[in-house]
């Protein structure tokens, strides 16, 4: 498919303010926490002050004896709950080692924050409360907090499991058996490097919320969540609690951000269903911060050996990679899959022959268990080969800029089918790299810098880039089949045109933050023809909307989007028929434009979509055979992963001194294909861009050796604040996706896989004069000094 | 973050507040801007069984030109501090250091005397004021006595205030002309320094205090004393650490606080010599 016209039209690629921004903006919206539940008990849940420990014994009746109490229940007490363990829904490898966890341990803490027991009482105040009165006696054990310890199970953690490795995943592509070693062989040039990617807290704004409503009669269980999952949710919570499906509803009220710590199945919502339906009333549980530290997913969490093997020329002849993943104390939803999202992305950007040799091993920790966060394998992957290509480039003497250049896959090859079999559908990534330098002044800033970087200066100029290539639109069903993901990647629309020519949208994305509700009505307006206004989108409730996959891997608009337009298509297709009846006319003799079909020659012989839509609810005169309404749903299984790419290019001043980085400046250059509203776009950069910003700069889960986190707070954990971030200069290159009709690409990612790399190659870049070929994330001022520090020392050892 | 259960009183007048601070013994806190205080009940690292809320005793915020000194009633916002004429005028290195503490809204919340009271290593306004070399006026049921800024910080959080005494006004002496300057060296913008330097610097006085680099606020007197002699000023900066005992946090160790004391305290001198 290709795109058929001059899109965008009047209102795709209008820069239409977000519908959603006023309840959010003056607190009419409502989150799970505002819902307003009488008789509601509260839920707390007590949770390890150890990483690793045995419970000895849990002594709950001073709690139970606690003013306001209803029950309280340890692990063992509510073993019977459970139709199964908490779902882990992707075993990367048939052999995969996962050991059953449940929503409160019994015989063991796998990390401090893991729940032993809980309290359910007639306000949050008295329920946490009574948490400080529960005795728990524990056994406490060694702590695996450093990820090659674990590998080397000198503490084992899951005794049933004998090891803490839980899998070892390979891509191996067929009939290449010895290129990956001949290439190095063979290279004029290798680099080999070690990569640490910091575990991160994803620290959505509003923090999870639960409330678990059992309805009247029958047995149907309301399960309100502060989840970008909700259809998910729903069959994972009937299946692990044992309740039919039908009799589950989910519902996401306002979702105040997630980046992928909400693409989760919790203790907590599984705990509050299973207490509502065991005690008949409504149960819910919101976090508190410091509790989500611990008791949300974390994201990233590896350590990465690269190798690069290049020709003469720069050329990259292989890729070898090893990965360490550090799962935590256990799977939570897609924990194993999470490196191997990346597994395909090593090579970058970059026409790589066939060598190409990837290994991902899973360990388990006695830390928070790890899932989905904003990218997903990629951000770390792209890290990975974009600061081994700097590396590559300063071994060579050249520029990064040309190296890269020399080894980007060109315009004309697209679409390209890379080593791994997956096809690029397009992409541009000399056009994307040009631009960014222009906007950066590339050539202009390493002529300053060459000024600058004079042996003693105390502020030192960098510049750093990275190119990405994301794999996102998650995903074609088969693709997700040959990883062993236990489920499709398929997206379904509902497009309603109601009797007086309104539309009713059903999706099954499931936004919270994103903007939806506004660019599915420009989706609807442009092909109906009709006003945005007139659009109403209904999502993120399994009752309303039964069907949908959700959001996460920047698939709602490649995917969900498409399906919408693909649901319009069938509508219109419908309409055509009554139109062509009404108007005694041949189907094909119908032009529809402006929301109305006219007969071709004939302007007057017209009737408008309205007409139609009141036609169809009538059902008086409609074609022989023809159902009455105007509806169509769709499912939609996308071909292809959606390929977004750019370039990002930043610009940092280093005070030798103290060790500061100053982001003097930001470009990003991102193609995203055709944009539906470049407000969102810009919005979902400049968020991405700073969440990747975080990474580099500001933010680290900082544990100590018995496992306990140090920064589980606000104060401590440095997420950036406003007055923190750089200038962020955005431009965009526009290369529709040829595998949808619309054009589109996911942009949700891309600001965050980008980031990190380019500011670090920037940090390096800048201090390479002294010696500094490596600075850890984040690249605190502390940790830039301590670069300095060991690099300045190696020099002055060598030249004694 | 929710406190453990505890009691208000509001007070209307200093007398007042001392009075009810009197009767409810050891467990009882005066509740200023709240900005200190109230975190640490969230964390329950403080459970005060009663708390006195002197936030309304209107006659204690105030920024008067007394002579040589500058009075300011304790319960000044540092907002007022940060844009006071007066101030800017006369003791221009505390008007600028209150314009760095946390955030805008922090600000307009919390008050002078609640940092100085709160005796937080960490905050910027005692150690200024101790580089100022501040007196603070303490009333308790007795009457009122005068504190210097170098005799109140005891520990770690402690200060020379007695249970039943109440910090009412910080009187600063008139900088008279002397160079200054302000040195915060923190990660965010909102947060605490990881180390700072207020400092100033006329003919050859000077004073330099040191943020963070201790259980307490660090007057550098080495490096005022080294100045005095006629030491340059990166080699009286060498001596920037010698009265510090820095610790060790996520964001420095102890050398690394030791070496930016150093870097830091050069580039407030020569920023005040200039």
């Amino acid at each position: 498919m290709t795109v058929t016209d001059d899109r965008p039209s009047a209102v795709l690629g209008t820069r239409l303010l977000r519908r959603e921004d006023p309840a959010l903006l003056t607190g009419e919206a409502k989150y799970t926490n505002d819902l307003d539940l009488p008789g509601a008990l509260h839920l707390a849940v007590l949770r390890s002050p150890y990483a690793h420990a045995r419970i000895v014994s849990v002594d709950l009746s001073a709690a139970q004896a606690s003013p306001g109490v209803v029950a309280v229940y340890s692990g063992a007490d509510l073993a019977g709950e459970w139709a199964s363990p908490m779902p882990s829904a992707w075993a990367v490898t048939a052999d995969m080692k996962n050991p059953a966890h449940y929503p409160l341990a019994s015989s063991k803490v796998c990390y401090v924050g893991d729940g032993v027991a809980c309290v359910l009482a007639t306000s949050d105040v008295a329920a946490r409360d009574a948490l400080e009165l529960i005795d728990v006696r524990y056994e406490p054990l060694p702590a695996v907090v450093d990820l090659e310890d674990a590998l080397s199970d000198r503490v084992v953690i899951h005794d049933e499991l004998s090891t803490n490795s839980s899998y070892t995943w390979d891509l191996k592509i067929e009939g290449t058996e010895g290129q990956v070693e001949q290439a190095f062989a063979d290279a004029a040039f290798t680099v080999k490097e070690r990569y640490v990617q910091q575990r991160l807290i994803p620290m959505a704004m509003e923090p999870r919320a639960v409330a678990a409503v059992p309805q009247p009669f029958g047995g149907d269980m309301v399960l309100y969540s502060a989840t970008q999952i909700p259809h998910i949710l729903k069959v994972m919570t009937a299946l692990t609690l044992g309740i039919p499906e039908h009799q589950m509803r989910v519902i996401a009220p306002s979702v105040g951000g997630g980046f992928g710590s909400k693409l989760d199945v919790y203790a907590e919502e599984l705990l509050c269903v299973a207490l509502a339906r065991k005690h008949r009333v409504p149960v819910r549980w919101n976090e508190e911060r410091g509790e989500g530290t611990v008791a949300t997913t974390h994201g990233r969490g590896q350590i990465q050996h690269v190798e690069l093997a290049a020709d003469a020329d720069g050329k990259l002849t292989a890729v070898r990679i090893r990965l360490l993943a550090d799962m935590g104390g256990y799977q939570q939803l897609i924990t194993a899959g999470i490196p191997i999202l990346g597994a395909f992305l090593y090579a970058g950007v970059y026409d790589l022959p066939q060598a190409y040799d990837f290994s991902c091993t899973g360990v388990y920790t006695t830390l928070t268990p790890t899932d989905a966060y904003r990218g997903a394998g990629r951000p770390e992957a792209t890290y990975a080969i974009e600061r081994a290509m700097d590396a590559l480039a300063d071994q060579m003497g050249i520029d990064p800029m040309d190296l890269r250049k020399r080894n980007f896959i060109r315009k004309e090859q697209f679409p390209y089918t890379a080593f791994t079999g997956l096809v690029y559908d397009s992409g541009d990534h000399l056009a994307a790299a040009e631009m960014a330098a222009e906007m950066a002044d590339y050539d202009g800033t390493r002529a300053r810098q060459k000024a600058q970087n004079v042996p003693g200066a105390k502020k030192l100029l960098g510049i750093g880039q990275a190119s990405y290539f994301e794999m996102c639109g998650l995903a074609p069903s088969r693709v997700l089949a040959s990883l062993n993901y236990s489920a499709g990647g398929w997206e379904a629309a509902t497009v309603r045109i109601l009797p007086t020519n309104k539309v009713q949208v059903v999706t099954g994305t499931a936004p919270h933050g994103q903007g939806h509700e506004t660019a599915w009505s420009m989706i609807v307006a442009d092909k109906l023809g009709i006003a945005p206004g007139d659009v109403d989108v209904l999502h993120s409730d399994t009752a309303l909307a039964p069907l949908g996959l959700d959001t996460y891997g920047s698939r709602s608009l490649p995917v969900g989007g498409v399906a919408i337009a693909i649901a319009c298509d069938k509508v219109i297709d419908k309409a055509k028929k009554i139109a062509a009846h009404q108007l005694e006319a041949n189907e094909d003799d119908l032009d529809f434009t402006g929301g109305a079909f006219t007969v071709k020659g004939s302007p007057d012989r017209t009737m408008p979509l309205a007409a139609i839509a009141f036609e169809a609810f009538t059902a008086h005169n409609l074609p022989d055979g023809l159902e009455p309404n105007l509806e169509a749903q769709v499912t939609y299984d996308p071909p292809n992963f959606s390929w977004p790419f750019g370039t990002h290019i930043c610009t940092v001043e280093v005070d030798t001194e103290t060790g500061q980085v100053d982001v003097l400046q930001y470009v990003a250059v991102d193609d995203c294909g055709v944009q539906v509203n470049p407000l969102i776009v810009e919005g979902q950069v400049h968020g991405g861009v700073i969440q990747g910003l975080a990474q580099a700069l500001y933010e680290e889960a900082a544990y100590d050796t018995d496992g306990n986190l140090k920064n589980a707070s606000l104060a401590e954990y440095l997420v950036p604040a406003a007055s923190d971030v750089p200038p962020i200069t955005l431009g965009h290159t526009v290369t529709p996706s040829p595998t949808n009709q619309l054009g589109v690409k996911g942009i949700g990612e891309a600001g965050t896989i980008g980031a990190a790399p380019a500011v670090i190659n920037a940090v390096v870049d800048a201090l390479s004069g002294l010696g500094v070929t490596d600075v850890p994330m984040p690249a605190s001022p502390h940790n830039v000094w301590k670069a300095i520090q060991a690099a300045t020392n190696n020099s002055q050892g060598a030249s004694k | 973050m929710i406190p453990a259960a505890f009691d208000y009183v509001r007070a209307g007048s200093a007398a007042e507040a001392i009075s009810l601070i009197g009767q409810h013994g050891d467990e009882a806190k005066f509740l200023a801007g709240g900005h200190s205080l109230l975190p640490l009940m969230k964390l329950r690292l403080a459970a005060p069984s009663v708390l006195v809320d002197i936030g309304r005793v209107s006659d204690l915020s105030y920024i008067k030109d007394a002579g040589d000194h500058i009075a300011i009633g304790a319960l000044t916002r540092h907002m007022d501090v940060e844009t006071s004429a007066v101030l800017q005028e006369h003791v221009p290195l505390l008007a600028h250091a209150a314009g760095h503490v946390g955030d805008p809204q922090v600000r307009h919340r919390g008050t002078i005397g609640g940092s100085i009271a709160h005796a937080d290593p960490a905050s910027d306004l005692p150690a200024t004021t101790l580089a100022l070399g501040a007196t603070y006026i303490a009333q308790g049921p007795n009457g009122t006595r005068e504190i210097a800024a170098a005799d109140f910080y005891q520990g770690f959080l402690e200060s020379a205030l007695a249970a039943d005494e109440m910090l009412t006004e910080i009187r600063v002496p008139k900088m008279q002309g002397a160079g200054w300057s302000f040195q915060k060296f923190n990660r965010r913008a909102q947060d605490w320094a990881i180390v700072g330097v207020a400092a100033w610097r006329r003919n050859g006085d000077s004073g330099v205090a040191l943020v963070n680099m201790g259980s307490t606020p660090i007057l550098a007197t080495s490096v005022s004393g080294a100045l005095a002699q006629g030491a340059s000023v990166s080699d009286a900066a060498q001596l920037a650490a010698e009265e510090a005992e820095p610790q060790s946090d996520l964001n420095a160790s102890p050398e690394y606080r030791v070496h930016l004391a150093k870097v830091l305290v050069r580039r407030a001198l020569e920023a005040a010599s200039a």
